[in-house]
């Protein structure tokens, strides 16, 4: 059975239920999101070996994950969130399935299996964000169409896998090579519609970071983040992290599919990035790195605290790979700024969390913000960079709290 | 292929079980958006962009869906969906 739905929650009253549970250290902006929508969009919901998400689309199923969950340093796999574009989706057998290498600047295409990926390269573990472009899309204001994410289209994980320059090597990659194309097992009701094909930059296919990943948190992937193998990008936003890997191509000319030349592009100039002239025109570029940003997890907006008693107010920092730096708090509204402690470090790709002791002492709202600070200076707007397809939602997030 | 089309069936029924909770406003044209803006994902990402856009923007979208994803709607069935999203799901 490919999709089995143990319960549903009703919005209101489900979310209400579920919410001391699994909400309650969620972050403002997810609360906020959660209250403005209406009974059918952003109830609690379960997919098949999965516990209760946030579900934004049954079909194909978008799923965010509860910000409770963001409190350990890396995402458990059943509450990992779930982004798919098209709605067919094979349940992959590990015995039948095969990765095709090939592309018109391969010597020699092969074909491997699930036991031969395994066995045959070395694997590595590297723990990595994986974030959705459109994370926090809801919160665009004016709002943008589409799926309208709050912040929990994002997880850290471990990866295990094989890196994708190993078994490009094996093919033999020619000269003329520009651009590696993916392709997985996900594809449309109507075969018109545009398959779901991602290209990477050469540059990028042959970084050691880049893996062909069939583990994450040390156990086999999940049906719903990719089983039996995915790619894996560090730094990259997730639309290039295809799910069910089927086919890997080399190619000599730039991919010029839907989801490349039309989809998940941004006005040129406008965020830090590049990294892809390949895909570039003079207005716009595709996403490529995840930009600077934070997130507060353990207060809500609203939230009355009491005086005179510590509060810690944590959460988890991240960038497109350079590092964070620093994260800074302000509990006066942006007035003054001071440092948080950084917790343990599990490399460049994977996010930082983060803690601030405070005391609020009177009686009164107190507004909290965080923001990041990269290893390259790169720091957090206070206001949404506007874009058409509200990407890369960075801006710092603002927390009222009442001291009581 | 064939082996993709089988899955298709499974789970389209299975997943029938949450989607067909989605209820769109009364209003005329919902049978029509109902029958042929179900065919490739749910109802709800039509609810979620609830008042989001404005009858420009739904005619965009309907247009996006038409002409790069491939939904078979007619013209006179374009006019009737676009009509009923612009007034029940317009901004
Ligand atoms: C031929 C298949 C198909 C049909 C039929 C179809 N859609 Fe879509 N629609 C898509 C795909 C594919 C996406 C992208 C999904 C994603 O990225 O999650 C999409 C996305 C959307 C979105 C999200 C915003 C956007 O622009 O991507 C809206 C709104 C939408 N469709 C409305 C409709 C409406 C209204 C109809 C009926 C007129 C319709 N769709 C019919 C395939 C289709």
């Amino acid at each position: 059975m490919v999709n089995r739905r143990h319960f549903i929650k009703k919005a209101a009253g489900g979310l209400a239920a579920l919410g001391s549970a699994l909400l309650s250290k969620g972050s403002a902006l997810a609360a906020d999101l959660v209250a403005a929508e209406t009974e059918t969009t952003s109830i609690m919901d379960i997919l098949s070996r999965k516990k209760a998400l946030i579900k934004k689309s049954f079909r194909p199923p978008n799923y965010e994950t509860p910000a409770g969950y963001f409190d350990a340093p890396f995402t458990p796999i059943n509450a990992f969130f779930v982004r798919y574009h098209l709605s067919v989706i094979p349940e992959v057998k590990a015995e039948d399935w095969r990765l095709h290498i090939g592309g018109d600047a391969v010597r020699t295409p092969f074909t491997l299996t699930l036991e031969q990926l395994r066995r045959d390269f070395k694997s590595v573990e590297i723990a990595a964000l994986c974030l959705c472009s459109g994370n926090r899309r809801g919160l665009f204001q004016p709002q943008v169409p589409g799926v309208q994410w709050g912040s929990g289209a994002m997880g850290n994980a471990r990866w295990r896998g094989v890196r994708l320059k190993d078994v490009l090597a094996e093919a033999g990659i020619e000269k003329s090579a520009l651009e590696v194309s993916l392709n997985g097992a996900d594809s449309g009701v109507l075969e018109i519609t545009p398959d779901f094909i991602k290209s990477l930059p050469l540059a990028k296919a042959l970084d050691e970071n880049t893996l062909i990943a069939f583990e994450m948190n040390g156990e086999p992937l999940p049906h719903w983040n990719g089983f039996p193998a995915r790619l894996i990008l560090p730094g990259w936003t997730a639309t290039y992290w295809m799910k069910h890997l089927t086919d890997i191509n080399v190619m000599a000319k730039p991919f010029d599919g839907y989801w490349m030349k039309t989809a998940y592009r941004i006005p040129s100039g406008r965020f830090p990035g590049g990294g892809f002239s390949s895909q570039e025109t003079p207005a716009t570029v595709p996403i490529t790195e995840i930009v600077v940003n934070s997130l507060i997890t353990s207060l809500i907006d609203g939230q009355a605290v009491p005086v005179f008693k510590p509060l810690e107010i944590s959460g988890v920092a991240w960038d497109g790979g350079n590092g964070i730096a620093q994260v800074e708090i302000s509990t006066d509204d942006g007035v003054s700024w001071h440092p948080a402690m950084l917790k343990q470090d599990y490399g460049r790709f994977s996010w930082r969390q983060w803690r601030y002791d405070f005391e609020p002492k009177r009686t009164k709202e107190y507004r909290i913000m965080a923001r990041a600070i990269s290893c390259s200076g790169a720091c957090q707007p206070l206001e949404p960079i506007p874009n058409p397809s509200g990407y890369h939602h960075n801006a710092v997030q603002k927390i009222t709290i009442r001291g009581v | 292929m064939r082996t993709l089309h089988l899955l298709l069936l499974v789970f389209t029924t299975a997943a029938a079980a949450g989607e067909s909770r989605i209820v769109l406003k009364d209003g005329q044209g919902k049978d029509s958006v109902m029958s042929q803006c179900a065919i490739c994902h749910s109802l709800d990402y039509i609810v979620v962009n609830d008042r989001i856009l404005n009858r420009a923007g739904w005619e965009k979208t309907v247009d996006k869906m038409i002409n790069l994803m491939g939904a078979p709607i007619n013209n006179a069935d374009r006019q009737i969906i676009v009509d009923y999203l612009a007034l029940r799901y317009g901004k």
